[in-house]
């Protein structure tokens, strides 16, 4: 693992030359072929190559579409039509991109309750999941800007009611607004604009990835103990063993986007979208993406504009400090009898937000949604301190072997805290 | 040479290097931040005359001015009413009816929900018009009143007034 200096030497003259002059094979060798990855690592390892393979999809998938799709107010739905029905298998790459965009969102909410289940974002890796929150804030600016594309009731609505998010910041939030739209409302500019932007954000994303993966392959992956990589016994090279893991939870998910893809194309689209935009009428219910919606539901639980938005912007914030928030320092839940419980309700719980946040905000669904913002925040502010102060953690595994031996019952003290001080 | 008055005037060179160029950086960026802004061809769409001769009393037409929707309602005697006996006191954007219109019947709103821009129901005699009979935005459950002035709901502000004036008794000329 640790770099030599001395130039490796390949059988192959080209690789050879190559290696000399950029040393690129022996990094792609260390990173991915002799990778150490401890080998308790269960299949929720396996999300991160799940979303990188997702986000090359979205890419491809995404640059034919816009070879056949036109930016244009008065052009951009019937471009989206005629994908949809002339162009020789438009169907199928705009069901791949729209399909997967969800799937993509499934992928990165799975790994991210993977991180916090594990504390995976705890020491060394804190930077890594700055990363991580910074890519997914990429991946829903990414997401809002595409659904305003198709023109639809849907696009043309959601974009106004997020563009007018902004004109809730004090003094220069209506000049802001106006700014980023182009125009007075919704318009030709707005629409220019969101497709550039829409365009070039997927590689920003794919350049922050390459940051997250580099980062995350400096202290090594963190595992289902949530204990350091002790001795090369606790390991095993990434080549072959997790690649062919990570192939088989590919493949997995390969059929279950295809049965998608081919049988529900729109379970979870907007039939509103499906009309035209239309700037004088309203649809009776605006929804948001699925995805965005437990942070929808936040926003409208608030009774005051600013307030709303502040919170809302405020519930994505506040992963960024996580890793400070947490005074544990066991990282795995499975070792945390109290906090595994708050842990689990609080993904119940945003699962919850995003139920109501599709439903109208009123009666029930607005009580439910304020009771869920409060564990949101509580769950962050109160709980995560307080519980790593009170909570007396399980003895941890000597090493990730002796989770198979079943040993570990003299070490109270996590291994990683010894090794930090 | 002693090293103080060099090691100062190396300060100052850094120093004023890294203004110059920070100034020329932001001059450079300015441009491109100020094209984002609306075009001229966008800010010249100014004025949109109105025909208002065939609205009958309790009736609403909607018209695009500036790519928004505007409101142009021919209120009732009832409606009238129920606009200026408001306490002023009670509203969360207090503005009494007579400086919201020109004429008592002719009540002309840009209809933009205030809080995130939706356009409220209540146009139509089917729409639903709120519990304050004036419109309902049904995005976030907004009530104005027969005035056009938020009554409930998360709206910070009152349905806005364009700039209009009456060209004769049938035409508005709005903007």
């Amino acid at each position: 693992m640790s770099g030599n200096s001395e130039p490796r030497k390949y059988k192959n003259p080209v690789l050879n030359w190559i290696e000399f002059r950029l040393p690129i094979i022996s990094y792609f060798q260390k990173e991915y072929g002799e990778y150490p990855m401890p080998k308790n690592c269960n299949y929720f390892w396996s999300f991160g190559a799940l979303a990188t393979i997702t986000l090359i999809t979205m890419i491809v998938s995404g640059i034919f579409l816009a070879m056949n799709y036109t930016p244009h107010t008065e052009m951009a739905f019937d471009s989206v039509e005629r994908i949809m029905r002339d162009v020789n298998y438009g169907w199928l790459l705009r069901y791949i991109h729209s399909n997967g965009a969800s799937f993509f969102f499934i992928i990165v909410f799975i790994h991210i309750v993977r991180a916090m289940y594990y504390g995976s974002y705890k020491y060394p890796r804190e930077l890594n999941w700055i990363l991580g929150v910074f890519i997914f804030l990429l991946m829903m600016a990414t997401s809002f800007l595409g659904y305003t594309l198709p023109w639809g009731q849907m696009s043309y609505w959601g974009a106004t009611v997020i563009t007018n998010l902004f004109s809730a910041i004090p003094i220069v939030g209506e000049g802001l607004k106006t700014w980023l739209l182009g125009d007075y409302t919704v318009g030709n500019a707005t629409l220019n604009r969101f497709f550039a932007l829409h365009y070039v954000l997927p590689f920003v994303i794919f350049g922050v990835v390459g940051l997250h993966v580099a980062a995350v392959h400096v202290h090594g992956s963190n595992n289902p103990a949530g204990i350091d990589i002790r001795s090369k016994n606790d390991t095993v090279n990434f080549f072959p063993y997790m690649l062919i893991k990570d192939t088989i939870a590919v493949c997995v998910f390969g059929v279950l986007i295809s049965a998608v893809i081919f049988f529900g194309p729109n379970l979870m689209a907007e039939v509103d979208n499906y009309i035209p935009a239309d700037p004088l009428v309203t649809p009776a219910h605006i929804v948001p993406n699925w995805y965005l919606a437990p942070f929808y539901a936040i926003l409208r639980a608030v009774p005051d504009k600013l307030g709303g938005v502040l919170l809302m912007f405020g519930a994505i914030a506040i992963l960024f400090v996580l890793p400070w928030l947490d005074t544990s320092k066991v990282r795995s839940c499975n070792f945390r009898p109290m906090y595994k419980w708050f842990m689990m309700l609080f993904f119940v719980n945003f699962f919850v937000l995003g139920y109501v946040g599709m439903l109208p905000a009123e009666g029930l669904y607005l009580l439910i949604a304020r009771i869920g913002l409060v564990y949101y925040f509580g769950f962050f502010l109160i709980i995560t301190p307080f519980i790593g102060w009170i909570e007396k953690p399980k003895a941890l595994p000597l090493s990730i072997s002796d989770v198979y031996l079943g040993g570990g019952k003299e070490a109270p003290v996590p291994v990683s805290e010894k090794e930090i001080h | 040479m002693s090293e103080k008055p060099d090691s100062k005037r190396r300060d100052f060179l850094q120093l004023s290097t890294i203004s110059i160029g920070a100034v020329g950086t932001a001059a450079f960026i300015w441009p491109f931040l100020k094209s984002m802004n609306p075009a001229e061809d966008t800010l010249a769409l100014g004025t949109t005359e109105v025909d208002i001769s065939l609205i009958e009393e309790g009736q609403s037409i909607t018209v695009k001015w500036r790519g928004k929707p505007v409101f142009i309602r021919k209120r009732t005697k009832d409606e009238i009413d129920e606009a200026k006996t408001v306490n002023i006191a009670d509203l969360k954007d207090p503005e009494e009816d007579i400086n919201r219109v020109k004429k008592d019947e002719w009540l002309v709103l840009v209809g933009v929900c205030t809080h995130l821009g939706c356009v409220p129901l209540g146009q139509k005699l089917t729409d639903s018009k709120g519990e304050y009979n004036g419109w309902y935005c049904p995005c976030h459950g907004s009530h104005y009143d027969t005035s056009g002035r938020i009554r409930k709901g998360p709206a910070p502000e009152n349905l806005a007034v364009p700039p209009y004036s009456f060209l004769n008794d049938t035409t508005i000329k709005i903007g």
